[in-house]
């Protein structure tokens, strides 16, 4: 039963799908699918086009925050673990020096924001990315195995306010692609 | 479906942006477009039949690495009685051949890293492979500590956790800094390297033929789909990794060099030994990467890709550091005879003169007069010319780490507790056991991985650049620089 609300609230396609042969078409395409008023959309590249973003109007991504902010825990936590070790629970008093070395305690504090970040950046992109994501409607276009060779793609989804099933399609069609494709979900 | 492509890529010709590059020679050789780029790399791990050549090279370093078990095994059974170490020499083969591992892994970073940040692209050819080659040195790196502690099952106690004997590590020794450095150096180098094969392993997925490759990289490719926003925040997340890691790495060969310069014994305790392993470690890390892509392109045909301008680019990076490192041996032998201690002076007199002679003839031999040959261009543009530098360079570092650690531990101050060290069969066969390990890490990584990063030799072709549109959406889209 749950079955059939899922399939009654979803639209009966993913979106439409549009190939092109070269990057340059590809983000002029995309241009001119923002300028037409599609928000909904994505492309999908062998490679990183840093001109897709700007055309795609996409958001700068918050990335660098979280990866401060796991800076800032690896720090505080490596600086804070040595301390508890050294002053709280393991005092060795050693000639009379302090307990609270902090100088010494500095590679340590180093290494451990240093990982702390990195394990953010990772996880952050990953997390922000959606992924790991096993099964995506556009891995049931045979053609999109081209989206990782030498293939550009663009997608605009079906849950776009101005999507209509034919007009998108002429819409995509006029851009000159190789190939326009229905995505089933 | 190769046959539908109607248009072709202009070659990439010779377009030089690199300030390294003077010369004209590509970053990539002409005529290839991105399916050729796409088919060449994943034609090695998916339809190339292993080639006999393969199975032999494989065979060898299997066997070496089954010797490295052995003497694990033995190890474990007998104790460090094994090896050669004793009073005074308690530092014996482990450590020398744990800095050598170490420092041959730093190219790998450098090349990922710091040339990401300085916008080389010549990198973009040879960075998977030496990433490759950092891990697998890191992990041949962290066997010899862990196994010099004679109780390797307790290695566990080094790091801080809460525990019913009530102890933490002492977190003022460098030893423990030490551990922390380079676990972390693992961990981050083993991240970065995941993080730019996720594309690729997307690209293995969707070109292999079989379902088990379907199913293994696509699981390794965790479902990558190639979005423009998955790309930026990939793009995003490299720089950044790329930015943390270029400390890192020199964070890491400067605790390791504090593990000697902490020490009182007369040639560790030097301000000069941070920078100087430091530049030790990239001179031999670009010399293992040479001596590793020399036959590798030539085996598997990779000209195209790693051209004669990588090479030279790698042997002057070399040729810079060897001269630093030079430089660190000099000022070696000046402060011995300027600071006025006796102790110094007799530790450079030992080694030039003492029972350990020949090592240090021959270190000086093979760090510094054997890499002045890379001055002339007939040497730098002759890869097997290359590839014999670059021998005498492993040699070379080794021998350096062999007479920091023996000479002066075997002579330090009291004439009395003065010893001798050689390394027996079983420091002998742990060592090239290493060598094993690493070399079959590296057979496998070659024959299931993409060892160039597709994704990236893409954006080395002139048609990934998208001209300049004149309808440029102004919405309050920040750009990303």
């Amino acid at each position: 039963m749950i079955k059939s609300i899922v399939a009654t609230n979803r639209p009966p396609i993913y979106g439409i799908v549009a190939e092109f042969l070269t990057p340059a078409e590809l983000v002029s395409a995309a241009h001119a699918a923002r300028h037409a008023g599609f928000r909904r959309m994505d492309a999908y590249t062998p490679f990183p086009i840093e001109e897709l973003t700007h055309a795609l109007g996409m958001r700068h991504t918050r990335l660098p925050w979280i990866v401060l902010a796991g800076g800032v825990i690896g720090f505080l936590g490596g600086y804070f673990l040595q301390y508890f070790a050294s002053v709280v629970a393991y005092p060795l008093n050693i000639g009379g020096r302090p307990f609270h070395s902090w100088p010494a305690f500095i590679p340590v504090t180093f290494e451990c924001t240093i990982l702390g970040a990195a394990l953010a950046a990772v996880l952050g992109m990953l997390g922000l990315n959606g992924l790991p994501m096993p099964y995506h409607p556009l891995f049931n276009l045979p053609r999109f195995a081209m989206a990782t060779r030498n293939r550009f793609f663009l997608c605009i989804e079906a849950t776009d306010p101005k999507f209509d099933r034919e007009k998108t399609r002429q819409f995509l069609a006029a851009m000159n692609p190789r190939e326009v494709s229905e995505v089933p979900h | 479906m190769s046959s539908s492509e109607t248009r072709d890529n202009v070659p990439a010709g010779d377009r030089s942006e690199s300030p390294l590059g003077t010369t004209a020679t590509p970053v990539i050789g002409p005529g290839h477009t991105f399916a050729s780029i796409t088919d060449k790399i994943s034609a090695i791990v998916l339809t190339r039949p292993t080639t006999r050549r393969w199975w032999i090279g494989f065979s060898i370093a299997f066997m070496l690495m089954m010797m490295l078990f052995f003497t694990i095994s033995a190890l474990l059974v007998v104790g460090v009685g094994l090896w050669g170490i004793n009073v005074p020499v308690g530092w014996g083969f482990d450590i020398v051949n744990f800095v050598w591992w170490i420092g041959i892994g730093h190219a790998g970073t450098l090349i990922s890293a710091i040339l990401l940040l300085l916008r080389q692209k010549w990198r973009t050819s040879i960075n998977r492979f030496a990433e490759a080659m950092t891990i697998f040195a890191v992990m041949c790196a962290g066997l010899f500590p862990i196994m010099h502690m004679g109780r390797p099952w307790f290695a566990y106690w080094l790091t801080p956790y809460p525990n019913t004997m009530g102890l933490w590590p002492q977190f003022r020794s460098p030893l423990v800094w030490d551990v922390f450095a380079v676990s972390t150096y693992a961990l981050v180098s083993l991240l970065f390297w995941y993080i730019g094969l996720i594309p690729d392993f997307g690209t293995l997925r969707d070109r292999s033929t079989t379902r088990v490759g379907r199913v293994i990289y696509g699981v390794l490719s965790m479902g990558w789909r190639g979005s423009a926003m998955h790309w930026h925040r990939h793009e995003v997340a490299s720089l950044l990794l790329a930015g943390i890691a270029t400390p890192l790495v020199v964070s890491v060969h400067t605790i390791v060099s504090f593990d000697f310069a902490v020490g009182i014994v007369p040639g560790w305790h030097a301000t000069i030994f941070p920078p100087y392993f430091v530049a030790g470690a990239v001179y031999a890390g670009f010399a293992m990467v040479l001596t590793l892509t020399i036959p590798v392109r030539a085996i598997y045909g990779l000209e195209d890709f790693i051209t004669s301008r990588h090479l030279e680019n790698m042997a002057k990076v070399m040729l810079v550091t060897g001269l630093v490192v030079a430089y660190g041996y000099m000022v070696e032998m000046f402060m011995a005879w300027y600071s006025g201690n006796l102790y110094e002076h007799y530790m450079i007199k030992n080694r030039f003169f003492g029972p350990y002679r020949l090592m240090y003839w021959a270190l000086l031999t093979c760090n510094v007069v054997a890499p002045q040959f890379v001055w002339l261009k007939k040497v730098r543009s002759s890869p097997a010319a290359l590839w014999c530098v670059a021998m005498f360079v492993n040699v070379g570092m080794w021998l350096e780490r062999y007479v920091i650690v023996v000479v002066s531990l075997s002579r330090d101050f009291m004439p009395s507790s003065w010893g001798r060290y050689s390394g027996t069969i079983f420091d002998w066969s742990f060592y090239i056991g290493t060598i094993g390990l690493f070399l079959t890490l590296l057979y496998l990584f070659i024959r299931f991985m993409p060892m160039i990063s597709i994704f990236e030799m893409h954006t080395l072709l002139p048609d990934a650049q998208v001209p300049e549109t004149k309808e440029s959406e102004s919405t309050g889209e920040v750009s990303h620089d």
